[in-house]
């Protein structure tokens, strides 16, 4: 059931529209993630959601009530900051109480609620804390129990975990989601992190110059990217120049070798350009099996990453990169050596030329 | 020129360059900083014949100079007091009152020049402004309000109040100014989602942060007016008699007869002056810690 | 209008009567001079005076030496601190509070009883020998401004790299600082040495205590004995501190460094 709206949102400072004709439904319960380069209009949608910034045109409808002039202070709305933006003057307890105390709800109520929220985040003996002493992790926990604690209709977290070291990131995002699973808040979560996004959310929608690219499950994006700019900006991707021979059948030409694609290739026709887009782990070295596609290359570079082998090879006159599993006897070939990289057709991802 | 490459990390082998360097300073500021108020210290705990005494401090408590430095805390005070809520008003109006761009800047630099602005031609601006034939005077006689005949002169300490306030305001304004901008527009709009009001958010979030560097700003503007005496001299001559001008007197003539006395003086000013600067200095430490 | 934007127009409105009814008061007075009609008689009466020129001459060249021997003191003490003597950095701002925590008052009165006629160092007894302790007393208020000028402008140039960059070319440390500290820290200096300036030309209680014929007692004189003259001055005087902070501004440094305190 659509719980929050927006409809041909537009948003223009001046001449420059940051925000173009943005139209958008969210499930209740949903977790849906904004994800785009800086200056995308992200965070700018999510202001408008939130109240701080006005719409030049279109309606934000939540529970179906019109909301898009509603002033920020009357929406029911919570909201993580980057910088989390706990009050200085105040105790941990006090920072979390502080939208029921603006409700008017009695102390007991709120004391209780306070201790709820603590042990939600697991903070249970920090209470008399200021925010100065704790640690950017804790702290942005204690923003999120402040900013659920006056049980809002929708959750907003304007990329929380920036601000944090790499490390506390993952452990963060995964409490924030086990709590947004258990609580079943609407939330919106905005970050321009490409892995951050794929791992917590239900639906991911990508923007670009205040529009939407697309929106689609983690999966649906990072498999069937619809754009070029969707494809690069999601994961890594090499991209090469094909010609359309025959869309009907998704045969394409790239330099010298005739490859398939999943047919049929959409909106081409015979002789058209396009990009073809491949991801570095869909390539795997060795002999092509049936229906499989193949490349001969040139190997130009080997680098040892871990987990990961990556090669760089040369087809023609472009580029690629292969990503191999750090696994078996076998050792990777040597700088120089002719080798065969092969994938299968429903890997091959076409876009259009930029 | 040898070229010595200086490293961090001399070890035991000092860096006679960089001593050579800073030597100028220490030798200035012993000399001319240090030596001059160590030297006061030491006469005020001397009697004319060189013994240690406790006597002159002691004697601060005499009529004429008690009230010198009463007078003093009074007009201190007030100025401060005055200085830092118009200052705080006036700085909260244009960092965060929604004004043209414009106000800002030019509020800023019209501080910057008012703050250093004291001293022999602020009184003579003020004489001119508020004295008996003062323009502002004559104005309001013109409307029906005659101050003078009201009681009201720019020679006693309503007077000179006002006219420290020419420079008190702008000081605050200027001292003040990092405190607001350290408000974070977050904080604002976290209270909004959680539901305050703009007078709320004020009430227990903005004021309460703030207090601590406005605090601190007011006992800054305490001590500046505290120490000051070209404004009070050049207004009102000697007979407004706060301690700076009484100083003045005893450095001069003599007046109380005492050196020694004279010495306490100056060290009882000091110590005031000290410890209040030192209550602003940690009460900015602290309110720097929270950002 | 929001009530709280027109509360704020108000609030800046009154500080504006506040501090422009002083200026057009004291400039009307002093157009004055002339019976009946407004003339600048007073500007003019006052350019013509011998005290005045010798005054205010006397005061600008005693800021000028100030200037170049805060300088002298202040950069590389600043540079040595920061890149050499790190842990010398609290006492030296400690002692660059001084300043502004002792008043001038007690200051110059400690001057005089340390170097009066009858100690080691007599300075006050000869005309050069006060001249010059009046140029220590400026020094110390210049103080605390050129330093933090100095200093902010040595960590905005990365003096530290600078240095070392040149010391990797065989640059002795009077060559760095000479050829390649002080043009890059020209904005902050010339920041402080307005400041500086506008604080020698009005200063009073110093010059008045140690009898010297500077420019603040100059003022206070007339003030006392003249009637249209004093808010000529004054309207001079506003006029100069607003051209020294106004070319601070020019040469990029900040409003004004007694915000920093």
């Amino acid at each position: 059931m659509t719980f929050l709206e927006l409809e041909g949102v537009r948003k223009a400072f001046g001449a420059a529209a940051v925000v173009k004709d943005f139209s958008l439904a969210v499930e209740r319960g949903e977790f849906l993630t904004f994800l785009g380069p800086s200056g995308c209009g992200k965070t700018t949608i999510l202001r408008m959601i939130a109240g701080f910034e006005a719409p030049t045109a279109g309606a934000i409808r939540i529970a179906g009530r019109d909301v898009t002039h509603l002033s920020a202070s009357r929406r029911a709305i919570g909201m993580v900051f980057q910088a989390y933006a706990l009050f200085p003057n105040m105790t941990v307890e006090r920072n979390i109480g502080f939208g029921l105390k603006v409700a008017g709800k009695p102390a007991a109520e709120i004391a209780a609620r306070v201790a709820e929220m603590l042990a939600l985040i697991k903070l249970p003996d920090l209470a008399h804390r200021y925010p100065h002493q704790l640690s950017g992790g804790q702290q942005q926990r204690v923003s999120l129990a402040r900013a659920l604690a006056p049980n809002p209709q929708i959750l907003l977290l304007d990329e929380p975990l920036s601000a944090l070291d790499a490390r506390i990131r993952v452990a963060l995002r995964e409490e924030i989601r086990a709590l947004q699973r258990r609580l079943g808040v609407t939330t919106i979560f905005v970050t321009h992190d490409q892995e951050e996004a794929l791992s917590i959310s239900d639906r991911i929608v990508v923007m670009n110059e205040g529009a939407i690219e697309q929106a689609g499950t983690p999966s649906d994006i990072y498999n069937r990217p619809k754009t070029r700019f969707v494809a690069s900006f999601v994961g890594t991707l090499n991209m090469l120049d094909g010609g359309v021979v025959d869309p009907a059948s998704g045969v394409i030409r790239l330099g010298g070798t005739t490859i398939f694609a999943r047919a049929p290739i959409a909106g081409a026709t015979a002789g058209d350009k396009r990009t073809v887009a491949l991801r570095p782990e869909a390539l795997r070295l060795g002999l092509a099996g049936d229906g499989d596609n193949a490349l001969n290359v040139v190997v130009e570079d080997v680098s040892f990453l871990g987990a990961v082998v990556r090669l760089k090879v040369r087809h023609g006159d472009e580029s690629l990169h292969v990503d191999t599993f750090n696994v078996g006897a076998a050792a990777p070939p040597r700088q120089g050596e002719t080798v065969t990289v092969a994938f299968s057709r429903d890997d091959v991802i076409v876009v259009d030329v930029d | 020129m040898s070229p010595a490459p200086a490293s961090p990390r001399l070890g035991p082998r000092p860096d006679w360059a960089a001593w050579v360097g800073v030597a100028p300073f220490f030798v200035f500021s012993a000399m001319f900083l240090i030596a001059p108020t160590a030297w006061l210290l030491l006469g005020a705990f001397q009697d004319r014949d060189g013994a240690l005494t406790l006597a002159n401090i002691l004697r601060l408590g005499q009529p004429s100079i008690r009230n010198s430095f009463w007078l003093s805390l009074e007009i201190s005070v007030a100025s401060a007091a005055l200085g830092a809520s118009f200052g705080l008003a006036l700085a909260l109006a244009a960092l965060r009152g929604g004004l043209p761009a414009w106000v800002r800047p030019t509020l800023m630099t019209f501080s910057g020049v008012a703050s250093n602005f004291a001293g022999v031609p602020l009184a003579f601006a003020f004489m001119a402004t508020l004295g008996r034939l003062g323009l502002v005077t004559v104005l309001l006689r013109n409307l029906g309000f005659d101050i003078y005949a009201a009681g009201f002169s720019i020679l006693t300490f309503t007077g000179l109040t006002i006219t420290y306030l020419y420079f008190q305001i702008p000081l605050m304004v200027l001292v003040v100014t990092p405190a607001i901008d350290g408000l974070k527009r977050e904080w604002a709009e976290a209270a909004q989602t959680l539901g305050a009001s703009a007078s709320q958010y004020w009430r227990m979030i903005a004021l309460p942060i703030l207090m601590p560097s406005v605090f601190g700003a007011a006992l800054l503007l305490f001590a500046n007016a505290f120490g000051a005496i070209a404004t009070a001299y050049a207004l009102t001559g000697s007979s407004f008699n706060i301690a700076p001008i009484l100083l003045y007197a005893q450095i001069r003539g003599d007046v109380l007869h005492d050196p020694n006395l004279g010495y306490a003086m100056a060290v009882g000013m000091l110590a005031i002056t000290g410890l209040s600067n030192l209550a602003y200095l940690a009460l900015r430490a602290r309110s720097e810690r929270g950002r | 209008m929001s009530r709280g934007r027109l509360g704020a127009w108000v609030a800046v409105g009154l500080g504006a009567v506040y501090f422009l009814a002083p200026l057009v008061a004291t400039f009307e007075f002093s157009l004055r001079m002339r019976r009946g009609e407004y003339s600048f008689d007073a500007y003019r009466a006052v350019f013509a005076s011998g005290d005045f020129q010798s005054a205010f001459l006397y005061s600008a060249a005693l800021a000028l030496a100030t200037i170049a021997v805060v300088a002298a003191i202040v950069v590389p003490t600043a540079y040595f601190v920061r890149l050499r003597l790190p842990r010398l950095a609290g006492i030296v701002e400690f002692i660059t509070l001084l300043p502004l925590v002792i008043p001038a008052i007690v200051l110059v009165f400690g001057f005089i009883r340390l170097y009066g006629s009858s100690s080691i160092l007599p300075l006050t007894a000869t005309s050069l020998g006060a001249d010059a302790l009046l140029m220590f007393g400026y020094v110390g208020l210049g103080l605390p401004y050129m330093y933090r000028a100095v200093d902010t402008a040595l960590q905005a140039i990365d003096a530290r790299t600078l240095t070392e960059a040149a010391q990797s070319q065989g640059a002795g440390p009077v060559r760095i600082l000479i050829e390649i500290i002080l043009p890059n820290i020209r904005s902050g200096l010339l920041s402080g040495a307005f400041l500086t300036f506008a604080i020698v030309i009005g200063e009073f209680t110093m010059a008045s205590l140690l009898d010297r014929p500077a420019f603040g007692p100059y003022l206070q004189r007339i003030g006392a004995s003249r009637a249209y003259e004093p808010s000529a001055l004054a309207i001079m005087a506003f006029a100069l501190t607003w051209a020294c902070l106004g070319l601070i501004q020019l040469v990029g440094g900040a409003p004004s460094a007694a915000a920093k305190r």
